[in-house]
């Protein structure tokens, strides 16, 4: 059984059939990278994972879990948050919080988080008054290890205004990285971004692959995508057109969509 | 002596407006977001109703609605009265002679009335945060609650310092309206020497106001400045 099983999903918007049923599958440690043209479909399925948008059929499995559809109710209900956090996103348009400084974008989620899992404890507001300065300083640690590793370690108490589109960027992987996700979802990391920024975003992205990260990455970047992936999907239409290894798709494209996708993208 | 006579009597005055002014400030932004969150309701009897509520409070002269909280009341407490019939049977209820009444009653006129304008400026504040800020929140695991008051809080706050700065300066000389229902503001006792042929405590009375507008202008600028170190 894979990693991650996602099943005939579907996803209308009014009238519009975005995801007109998908279906693939990956294993830990793979990275997937979906292309296409715009308004197939891509940013919709990733999104669908992320629980931004709900399907409106379809299954989807994580290291043989149904996280979704949810279980309705009894105590399942109550992991349905810890299930979320199985996926983590990086934004076309990073959304960093503006009124955080880079460290604390970064550990903004780790302390809520920590607070939560306090609370379910029963701990009294008092009693987490106190063993807040001491998470925070351990999650400020990671933080930092994390800023670390998207090379933006001097930029700690840099505010997200004063920082470029890249450097943007490699904060919001960081922050994704903050509540270690099974999966990252990129979705099209680098399309906000100058071009002569993108390869410090696409570096970073290639570090995590070579770390062993699952992750599943929507792009334009072709060269990047043949680069770094395990598997490509194409989708096109609303469906996975064709899927299959980075030669596979570049070299011999099986479809007549696939293959006229490639020369309009040349 | 008469300016030491004036001015003592024009700062008692001025106490009423200045606690007036605190009172409905400090009211009236809570009552306000409140609003706002109903306006913003996605039942939709709850919404319609409450931006009705917002159109005839912001659509009606404050002073009216003084004057509807002094005397109604007293109108509807008799029961079997008609409200139009005369004007001393029917205000059974009141507010009492004493300035407290009237001020109490000046109060929640005034709280009310700002709280509708103060919703809209929530309104539109906490809609101008981009749709990809609740959804970073969201992704990172927080309940609705903590991505309000842990990320799209301070966004709103910054967004909305300008335009509640001008409703705060308005508020200021609105109190200057209490009078018409009797409560003994500055402009009333300016008022009252005036009608002693001593015209000069009115324009003396503009100056507490133009002292204090000038301080609450300081203020907002240092808010300002002191949230410039982030961009929404």
């Amino acid at each position: 059984m894979a990693f991650l099983e996602v099943k005939d999903l579907y996803k209308k918007f009014g009238d519009t059939e975005v995801l007109k049923g998908v279906s693939f599958e990956m294993e830990k440690g793979e990275v997937v990278s979906v292309i296409g043209s715009s308004g197939n479909g891509k940013t919709t399925l990733l999104r669908c994972l992320n629980f931004l948008e709900t399907a409106d059929n379809g299954t989807i499995t994580v290291d043989g879990e149904v996280i979704f559809p949810l279980p309705t109710s009894g105590e399942k209900r109550e992991n349905i948050s810890d299930k979320k956090l199985t996926f983590g996103m990086v934004f076309q348009n990073f959304n960093l919080f503006p009124q955080y400084s880079a460290l604390k974008n970064v550990t903004l989620a780790m302390d809520v988080q920590e607070e939560n899992a306090w609370k379910e404890q029963g701990i009294k507001f008092f009693e987490r008054r106190k063993m807040r300065k001491e998470m925070r300083c351990k999650n400020e640690e990671k933080a930092m290890e994390l800023l670390t590793r998207v090379g933006l370690e001097n930029k700690k108490d840099n505010y997200p205004c004063e920082l470029s589109g890249g450097q943007q960027q490699r904060v919001a992987i960081a922050r994704a990285l903050a509540l270690s996700p099974d999966i990252l979802c990129f979705d099209e990391p680098t399309s906000a971004l100058d071009p002569e920024l993108t390869g410090e975003v696409l570096k970073v992205i290639k570090t995590l692959r070579d770390e062993g990260r699952t992750m599943i990455i929507v792009t334009h970047e072709m060269e990047f995508a043949r680069n770094v992936s395990d598997k490509i999907i194409f989708m096109a239409d609303g469906v996975i057109e064709e899927m299959g290894t980075p030669a596979q798709i570049f070299d011999e494209p099986q479809s007549d969509k696939t293959k006229a996708f490639f020369a309009k993208a040349e | 002596m008469m300016f030491i006579t004036v001015t003592q009597s024009l700062l008692e005055g001025f106490a009423v407006t200045c606690l007036l002014f605190v009172l409905t400030l400090l009211l009236a932004v809570p009552l306000g977001l409140l609003i706002a969150f109903c306006t913003m309701s996605k039942i939709k009897a709850v919404k319609g109703v409450f931006k009705v509520i917002v159109w005839v409070i912001r659509g009606v002269p404050l002073m009216l609605q003084l004057f509807i909280v002094y005397y109604l009341p007293g109108m509807l407490s008799k029961t079997g009265t008609n409200p139009f019939g005369q004007l001393d049977n029917y205000l059974y209820f009141n507010w009492g002679i004493d300035n407290g009444g009237a001020l109490i009653a000046t109060l929640i006129a005034f709280v009310i009335n700002y709280a509708a304008y103060f919703s809209e400026i929530f309104r539109g504040g906490i809609e101008s945060i981009p749709k990809g800020q609740y959804e970073a929140g969201q992704v990172l695991g927080m309940t609705k609650g903590q991505i309000f008051r842990k990320i799209v809080f301070m966004q709103v706050v910054k967004r909305i310092i300008p335009p509640m700065s001008n409703e705060i300066i308005t508020l200021v000389k609105d109190t200057a309206l209490a009078r018409v229902i009797g409560v003994i503001e500055i402009i009333k006792v300016a008022d009252m020497f005036a009608s002693k042929a001593i015209i000069w405590p009115l324009f003396y009375a503009g100056a507490f106001y133009l002292l204090f507008v000038g301080l609450l202008t300081v203020l907002f600028n240092y808010i300002e400045k002191k949230l410039s170190y982030y961009k929404v």
